[in-house]
């Protein structure tokens, strides 16, 4: 009974302070989101890392497959003009 | 070329390029073993690392030691939850890991089958065995592997806390009574050799460093490493007033480090085959705690399943 595993793996995101978005850190066991909280506030904020916590179901997060990385990312490589250094404005104008 | 090989090329290419290696990319199959042994490994010796501290936090000289105690425990448990979390992202099962430890068929480091018999072992497990294991783990924020990299930064941020409270202890014992300034002395004597082994076997000795280091995962050798550890240490040890117990130890003008002593390898392997001074009491303990620990698991289990019941309950009535 013990050692019955239904402690799911839960990824934990962290907000350092107000204004900023949560971040990943890390993942951590537990049998439910409470207890997943719980366990993250353990496992990540001993030194005051955060003000909020998201815990999310490992199994629910869908990666993206790096071997189709050429396709879904290299179009934007050579998409120059959607940078602002690509336009030539005289200096005279200022910051634009 | 097969495409296998091929593969092995080209991820050797993206390693030598330091890029980093994450979770859903192809990898050798060697590198992904090599890795689980590695972290779960350590990860392991942060947990049993917690023992031979713990037998101290109850008779802490004073209450601002044993919240610093505490907090270094508390933190020894959070880096092997790290740890096995880097390892997870590689398939492999925190179960699996957790038994392995349990049976005795993994193995953690050697340096936590020694004793703590006084209060000035906690001072020199901080100043000399956590600052090997910074050595080591400084040069592993680079490794090769993203998740274990990222373990390793945040374990350092936290480690160098461990160091300082361990140091400041063996100032205070080395500044007091002669008693106390003998008490430090032992500590580093009994210390210092476990620590410099802390660091494996010499290089020649070290089969699986060459190709370790080659897929970046070790960044500089067991020498190396511990060759920066005496020469950093050195200097702390004068400022202490205490000696090094190495009548060798000698600063090399040539090579701008230390000469040490002979390392005594029969003891090093004797430990690591479980004849040290407290493998059994290590795995004993260990394996205690696990088992008293079963009813909070069995707990938090029913109680999770209950309210999981519940919320399906409520469901269907709506």
């Amino acid at each position: 009974m013990s050692n019955k595993d239904n402690w799911k793996i839960w990824e934990v995101f962290i907000r350092s302070r107000n204004g900023l978005s949560h971040k990943h850190v890390g993942s951590l066991h537990a049998p439910d989101a409470d207890m997943a909280i719980k366990n993250a506030r353990d496992v990540y904020t001993r030194r005051s890392e955060g003000i909020s916590i998201w815990v999310v179901p490992s199994d629910e997060i869908t990666a993206s497959n790096p071997e189709e990385n050429e396709p879904l990312f290299t179009p934007a490589d050579d998409k120059v003009y959607r940078h602002p250094t690509f336009y030539d404005i005289p200096d005279e104008i200022g910051h634009m | 070329m097969t495409k296998e090989m091929d593969m092995m090329e080209q991820f050797q290419q993206y390693v030598d390029g330091e890029n980093k290696v994450e979770p859903k990319h192809w990898m050798p199959e060697a590198y992904r073993k090599t890795l689980i042994r590695q972290i779960s490994q350590h990860a392991h010796s942060e947990v049993v690392g917690m023992l031979p501290e713990a037998n101290w936090i109850t008779r802490a000289p004073s209450l601002r030691r044993k919240v610093a105690l505490l907090a270094k425990v508390q933190d020894e448990a959070g880096h092997g939850l790290y740890l096995y979390s880097a390892a997870e992202t590689l398939a492999a099962d925190r179960k699996d890991m957790i038994d392995d430890l349990l049976s005795g068929k993994a193995k953690y480091s050697s340096i936590f089958n020694y004793p703590t018999p006084t209060w000035a072992d906690i001072g020199a497990i901080g100043w000399l065995v956590d600052g090997a294991a910074i050595a080591n783990q400084v040069m592993l924020c680079r490794t090769s592997y993203g998740p274990y990299a990222r373990a390793m930064v945040k374990i350092c941020k936290e480690e160098s806390f461990h160091q300082r409270q361990g140091y400041e202890i063996m100032m205070t014992l080395a500044k007091g009574s002669p008693e106390q300034k003998k008490m430090a002395q032992d500590a580093l004597n009994r210390w210092w050799w476990p620590s410099l082994m802390m660091f494996g076997p010499t290089d020649e000795h070290s089969p699986n460093s060459a190709q370790s280091m080659k897929w970046k995962i070790k960044r500089k050798s067991n020498d190396e490493l511990r060759e920066e550890f005496i020469d950093k240490t050195v200097p702390q040890a004068e400022y202490l007033n205490l000696t090094i117990p190495d009548k060798d130890l000698k600063w090399n003008e040539d090579r701008q480090s230390y000469d040490h002593g002979e390392i005594d390898w029969d003891e090093f392997y004797n430990v690591i085959k479980g004849r040290g001074k407290c493998n059994k009491q290590r795995m004993a303990a260990r394996n205690k705690a696990h088992e008293e620990g079963a009813w909070v698991r069995e707990a938090a289990n029913a109680y999770a399943e209950k309210q999981e019941a519940r919320k399906q309950k409520q469901k269907g009535a709506a």
